[in-house]
């Protein structure tokens, strides 16, 4: 049986709240996701009953906390259906992944004159990293670029790839535009030529079930913020026999082999990338963000999200003056929009004065922004706990922001 | 649906009347100082134009860009409060209107009617939206192209 909407929101202690004096209405989900109360248990209990570094110690809590650890790392594996724990790079979220993969992959495997392939969709995180790795290696950085309707013009991938093309990297579902990309389609293209492909999965991981072998992606990344997770916790995925080969960016404990006074071995994946103490009270509660999510029927779920972003899109599409960026046929958790003669920091403040929270600004892909010839949109995003009142309560106040402004 | 209090206190009447139609909103073609400038947070980006006297009295001023209603109306608040004044007092008005922004007690004698945005300083994340058009005409008059809200290597 589906769980109800009123169960899943009693989860959330903080749906309870009310913002300037009105219920709250948290539609800035693709910024990042509220957490269940299991999780908020979760990270507390490793404060008050299990604390200890983990891989250092032979005492009990320790070896406790290693195994709660180790257990994630395992759980992570499962859930994006990788074939090996030591693929589960544990970060600080998805710009650090990226950063990882930019910074090592592109250290032993690019040479001067090779190319790397982005979309004009990126995120700023899948975006910079490739700019200054380019530039450290003489590479070319290539973009697919966008359609009108915020799809990627695939018909233009073909031309791009070169024999010095050494990688791809993409964005599953876009946070600014909602757009869902056909990756199995672009992953196989890219494999047809020898090319390497990162997702970003940062949007679509709470939406969509991930299966890294099934797309047979090479990297992917994602946040544990953006599925109700803690800050501060993400996952690089990897296959093995990339990370085995590529150098550590960061250095120090945990992750050396041997250490002489002239020099060092290291560790294979993941240990090489976990230099340091992690973010282990993070890493748990991702633990617990992961059965909050698997217990529930996917399917079913991503169909009523399915529904209410139709129903937000409709409802939003009916008001005069109002224009959505991004109108692609495959959309998923987000719909971005600008109104006329109301610039989208002010409709910001005024659903805010609602008690509705929406994110307004260029959602750090000013690229994008700029080949739709706007400086910002809002942008309503849904997950699992939102509600049709609450698509109402945001349509409403849109109106009633135009009215206060013309 | 009623605007509640914080809302009205915000934007106040004489705000969404300069946003909805701005002062001096438009290019000059004979100025002598020129900047942009940028927030890189929202998106906000306007244009400042000077045409300053030899005796440092500012003629004209004007902007263009795209931004939101408070910084919009800041601009067009500021054009007005500006004009025919010496480029020293439009910095010494520039002080006293961050003052302002920081939630200081200026008085009505100091600044006139640029007190409307008295009550901006209780929005921090809207503070830089009013301050941006007086950065941008400081820039103007210290012959800087580029002023942006963040500071920039």
């Amino acid at each position: 049986m589906m769980t109800t909407l009123a169960d899943i929101r009693r989860e959330f202690p903080l749906l309870a709240r009310t913002v300037r004096g009105k219920p709250l209405a948290y539609l800035d989900n693709a910024a990042t996701t509220l957490a269940p109360r299991a999780v908020q248990e979760r990270v507390q209990s490793y404060f008050s009953s299990c604390t200890a570094n983990i891989h250092r110690g032979v005492h009990y809590l320790s070896e406790e906390a290693t195994r709660q650890f180790e257990a994630t790392r395992r759980k992570v594996q499962k859930f994006i259906n990788a074939a090996d724990p030591a693929e589960i790079v544990f970060t600080s979220g998805t710009t650090q992944s990226i950063n990882l993969v930019a910074h090592s992959f592109s250290q032993q495997f690019l040479q001067a004159g090779d190319e790397v392939i982005i979309t004009a969709m990126e995120h700023h995180s899948n975006i910079v990293p490739w700019q200054l790795a380019c530039d450290a290696h003489s590479c070319q950085l290539k973009y697919i670029p966008l359609l009108a309707n915020g799809e990627l013009d695939l018909d233009k991938l073909p031309q791009l790839f070169t024999p010095r093309t050494k990688l791809l990297a993409v964005v599953y579902v876009s946070n600014s535009l909602g757009t869902l990309n056909p990756l199995p389609q672009i992953i196989a293209q890219a494999h047809n030529h020898n090319v390497r492909v990162l997702v970003d999965a940062a949007q679509a991981v709470s939406h969509l079930p991930i299966d890294v072998q099934q797309l047979d992606c090479d990297f992917l990344a994602f946040s544990g913020h953006k599925m109700f997770a803690p800050t501060g916790v993400g996952v690089l995925y990897g296959k093995k026999e990339l990370l085995d080969v590529m150098p550590p960016p960061y250095t120090g404990g945990g992750m050396i082999s041997k250490v002489t006074m002239t020099a060092s071995t290291f560790l294979p994946s993941p240990e090489r990338f976990e230099a340091g103490t992690p973010n282990i009270a993070g890493v748990l509660g991702l633990d617990t963000a992961i059965d909050f999510l698997t217990a529930f029927n996917r399917q079913e779920l991503q169909h009523r999200e399915d529904e209410l972003l139709c129903n937000a899109i409709t409802s939003l599409r009916e008001i005069k003056g109002l224009r959505i960026i991004g109108t692609a046929e495959r959309r998923i958790g987000v719909v971005s929009f600008v109104v006329d003669n109301v610039h989208p920091h002010d409709l910001g403040t005024l659903l805010d004065h609602e008690g509705i929270a929406i994110r307004t600004g260029h959602h750090c892909t000013q690229p994008s922004m700029r080949f739709f010839g706007i400086p910002a949109t809002a942008r309503a995003s849904f997950t699992l706990y939102n509600t049709p009142q609450e698509v109402t309560r945001l349509a409403a106040a849109v109106h009633q922001a135009i009215r206060f402004f013309t | 649906m009623t605007l509640d209090i914080h809302t009205q206190q915000l934007y106040q009447q004489v705000i969404l009347e300069h946003n909805r139609t701005p002062y001096n909103f438009r290019r000059l073609d004979d100025f002598t100082h020129y900047s942009e400038g940028y927030n890189p947070l929202c998106g906000d980006h306007i244009e400042v134009f000077m045409r300053v006297l030899e005796e440092q009295t500012i003629e004209k001023i004007s902007f263009t860009g795209q931004s939101c209603a408070i910084c919009k109306a800041s601009a067009s608040m500021m054009s007005v409060a500006l004009q025919g004044q010496a480029t020293s007092g439009a910095k010494s008005k520039m002080q006293l209107f961050q003052k302002l922004l920081q939630g200081e007690n200026i008085t009505k004698d100091e600044l006139g009617k640029l007190l409307v945005f008295a009550t901006i300083w209780r929005y921090p994340a809207r503070v830089k939206c009013a301050a941006l058009p007086w950065h941008t005409m400081r820039g103007a008059l210290e012959a800087c192209s580029l002023v942006s809200t963040e500071q920039e290597n």
